[in-house]
């Protein structure tokens, strides 16, 4: 039987000719990123600015516009409307009321009488309320969540291998995230709590080939004491580069099955990690490795372990 | 590397059976597991509230009100200490700017007061702070000032009464399987399962359930108690059903600290009231105040509200008292239900609930499984076409992986939520990745021109550190998630880290073994990888 090579043998691909082309890139999506979410912002949902939720799922498919006009007719503020999975499938999102937690009560039992009697066999799914106490919590906690994984990740691998391997895998998870809300500024899908688990997850998952990338950097450097710093990486990459893709693939493989046949509550979710570890995928090729260059790895960055190694008797290898 | 002797062998075969022996309990249909024996394990794995539905509240201490009873209650404690022989003569007792202030008549008596009041002040650390700070202004006003480091820890014990009281509100029978956690230091996050409207549960916690008979005060002028005024130890409340103000006397004839039980039932006139009964101590004390009242109106004060004012017709002796108010059945069970729990000792707001439906659970759950296994089956396929004969290694080690996770999971008895499906699939796609690690690494070998023992020696050893530092990333962002995330959230960390625990398990100890079975036996030559 002849397998599948995804990347052929003895593949030698020039990676880091390109490697100011991919800092380019990298650059302008990344401030494009970032402008889009300042600009252009993100749809955050009730966990982080307050409010209530309500999903409902219709009997038979309702029109929207007159969904909106019923919603509107009860008062209960400035109401968003929007579609979720399917055509009988929608989420009402109202503000925090004014007067608290009796007002919020009012507001939601008030849309769902008026659902209950103007769509016969509507189905409440869920209601969320978050006062803006919490929700002001809940945005720090996963600002803080996020902020705190990047560092200790970082620090890490600055441990286990040297301060430029630690600076390279912060300057990739912020590559990555700032891509992940790039991506969630430009759909302007909703940004809830699982959106935050996501981002978490891809920082733990998208520096996955960067760390192994990284073994094989530190490993080849040890092996290879002559070599210049460029071609080096770009033997590392190609070797590794089956690994790197084989993984992503299964890994892209299995979220693409929950994206098309997964519940649609957790659609954020899962589309969120699905682009983090295509992102991390080029930002392991593309960030983190030519960041070691710029900051100056040589082979004599491991001479310590070297000279450990030696003490402590002949190379295994 | 590939020495695997006959005890590793069984060890990992029965660290194996177990997980899956746990793993089937939560895979059987309903009809198949009541008849599983009983004598194998049958937790199962538990469903977040979000896949099984229902409702999830998180209630907050109202902190002016902790302050506001915190004072009352010291209010009522300075009059008791100092009416004691021997007598200190004090005027109006003052709580305004959150503290307890008062004149003392005689300045000689001064330093007595202050000392009485101190004693019964109570230590609060090891620093030899205490909960009230006793102080003289003015020569003859004592201030008492609440202490930080007191209010703290009233609070602290507060919230684990109000959790108990809570917990009995919502759960009499204590048969349900509800959570309520005190959640820092003035929080509390109650999870009920399968209710889909929270109103009856919120106005159940909603209620503090502070009951209190006072006398009503017939001297007040009705003109200055329409303005909020009452004369002199008497205060001024409002009517529960908007009926305008009373004034009451400041002193509290009987407490609901008293009552042992109150039920809802019924008046002559069929009306709904809560019949409540004290112990011996408050039926005693209610007995003879009404014995000295014959004729004059006492107020059933709620929460600060008055329900009704009725006349003392004659004296009550038995411990037995109906509280009659405007009450439906339903508002005079929950009132029964509060009284009969306990007072809370601090107002609770609710600042946060999630109310899920069932239905959308059993969808999620059921789109899910299917997602699940399509997943599955696509990464086998990939592995199959891509390795091989290891790939049907990889193939074994991912079944095994997916299984053990569930029986881990039903073991620590970890709840199932969405994300935490989402969790799982990602885990299946990411469990393959030490393998590949192994894999790659092998072909690699191979193509160095090492022998085939030799590679697959190689391999596995060269493999071993990347697999580790690749994830320890992931852990670090398991746990930092697990941390700071709540319900659903938690729900996904966990599946995450006990999924990067089986994959690597099964990877560097169960593949392998597979492996080295294979090459103890066939000897090969050759490697198709």
């Amino acid at each position: 039987m002849k397998l599948l090579k995804l990347v052929p043998d003895n593949t030698n691909l020039d990676f880091m000719r390109w490697r100011n082309v991919g800092l380019m890139l990298s650059i302008i999506l990344t401030v494009a990123s970032l402008s889009l979410v300042a600009v252009r912002g993100l749809n955050l949902g009730v966990d982080f600015v307050g409010g209530q939720m309500i999903r409902v799922t219709f009997a038979k498919q309702v029109d929207v516009e007159k969904l909106r006009n019923d919603v509107g007719s009860i008062n209960v503020g400035d109401a968003s409307i929007q579609e979720t999975g399917g055509p009988r499938s929608y989420q009402i999102r109202l503000p925090k009321p004014e007067g608290g937690e009796a007002a919020a009560n009012r507001a939601a039992s008030q849309v769902r009488s008026m659902l209950q009697q103007r769509y016969p066999g509507a189905r409440v799914d869920s209601v969320e309320t978050v006062s803006g106490k919490v929700s002001e919590e809940l945005a720090w906690d996963g600002s803080l969540a996020i902020g705190l994984a990047m560092l200790g990740i970082a620090i890490y691998i600055w441990f286990r291998f040297e301060w430029q391997f630690g600076v390279g895998a912060l300057i990739t998870l912020f590559h990555d995230v700032a891509m992940t809300l790039g991506f969630f500024s430009l759909t302007q899908l909703q940004v809830d709590l699982n959106v935050v688990a996501a981002i978490l997850t891809i920082v733990g998952y998208s520096l996955n080939d960067t760390v192994v990338i990284y073994d094989r950097i530190r490993e080849n450097l040890r092996k290879f004491r002559k070599m210049s710093i460029v071609p080096l990486l770009n033997l590392s990459l190609n070797e590794t580069l089956s690994r790197t893709m084989v993984t992503s693939l299964s890994i892209l493989l299995a979220l693409g099955m929950l994206l098309l046949l997964g519940p649609e509550v957790i659609f954020g979710l899962t589309i969120a990690i699905f682009i983090g570890i295509f992102v991390g995928t080029y930002s392991s090729i593309y960030i983190s490795s030519p960041v070691l260059v710029w900051l100056g790895v040589k082979p004599d960055s491991f001479l310590r372990t070297e000279d450990e190694e030696k003490a402590a008797g002949p190379a295994a290898v | 590397m590939l020495d695997f002797p006959r005890w590793k062998v069984w060890s990992i075969t029965l660290v194996i059976l177990i997980g899956i022996l746990f793993a089937i309990p939560s895979m059987l249909p309903a009809d198949l597991k009541a008849r599983y024996p009983k004598w194998l394990p049958s937790a199962t794995i538990n469903l977040g509230l979000d896949l099984a539905g229902g409702s999830q509240l998180l209630l907050e201490a109202d902190q002016a009100d902790a302050a506001k009873q915190r004072l009352q209650a010291m209010e009522d404690q300075v009059a008791t200490e100092l009416r004691r022989d021997p007598r200190v003569e004090i005027g109006d007792v003052s709580t305004a700017g959150g503290r307890v202030s008062f004149l003392v008549r005689d300045p000689t008596q001064v330093d007595t007061a202050v000392e009485r009041l101190r004693a019964i002040t109570q230590p609060v650390a090891l620093t030899g702070s205490r909960d009230w700070d006793v102080q003289v202004t003015d020569s003859t006003r004592v201030v008492m000032t609440p202490t930080k480091s007191g209010s703290q820890r009233a609070m602290r014990d507060a919230m684990t009464v109000a959790r108990d009281v809570v917990r009995r509100r919502i759960d009499p029978q204590g048969t349900k399987e509800i959570t309520v956690i005190n959640q820092g230091a003035d929080r509390i996050l109650v999870e009920v399962p399968g209710v889909e409207d929270p109103e009856a549960l919120k106005s159940l916690i909603g209620q503090t359930a502070r009951l209190e008979f006072k006398l009503v005060d017939l001297t007040a002028d009705p003109n200055q108690v329409a303005q909020g005024r009452a004369p002199a130890g008497s205060q001024v409340l409002p009517m529960a059903e908007g009926g305008g103000n009373i004034a009451v006397k400041r002193r509290v004839m009987v407490s609901g600290d008293q009552l042992v039980d109150a039920k809802q039932s019924f008046d002559q006139d069929g009306r709904a009231v809560v019949s409540i009964s004290f112990n011996t101590a408050g039926a005693r004390r209610f007995g003879r105040v009404t014995q000295e009242n014959v004729n004059k109106p006492f107020a059933i004060i709620l929460d600060d509200k008055v329900l009704s004012a009725p006349n003392i017709n004659e004296p009550i002796l038995g411990g037995q008292a109906q509280i009659s108010g405007n009450f439906t059945v339903e508002t005079a069970n929950q009132l029964a239900v509060s009284l009969a729990s306990g007072k809370l000792p601090v107002k609770l707001n609710v600042i946060e609930e999630r109310t899920i439906g069932p239905e959308l659970g059993k969808d999620s759950i059921q789109k899910g499984i299917i997602a699940s296994v399509v997943a599955t089956l696509a990464v086998i396929l990939f592995m199959l076409v891509t390795y091989g004969r290891f790939g049907v290694y990889t193939t074994i080690g991912l079944v095994v992986n997916a299984l053990l996770i569930l029986g881990i999971m039903a073991i620590f008895n970890a709840s199932l939520t969405l994300p935490g499906i989402a969790g799982f699939v990602l885990t299946i796609g990411a469990a393959v990745d030490a393998n590949v690690l192994i894999n790659e690494r092998i072909r690699e070998e191979q193509r160095r021109g090492r022998k085939t023992l030799d590679s697959i020696e190689t391999g596995y050893k060269e493999a071993s550190t990347a697999i580790f530092d690749a994830n320890i990333t992931n852990v670090i962002a398991a746990v930092l998630m697990w941390y700071f995330g709540s319900g659903p959230i938690r729900g996904f960390a966990v599946v995450l880290m006990i999924g990067i625990v089986t994959s690597v398990f099964t990877a560097v100890n169960f593949t392998r073994m597979l492996v080295a079975l294979w090459v103890r036996r066939q000897r090969p030559r050759v490697l198709h990888i």
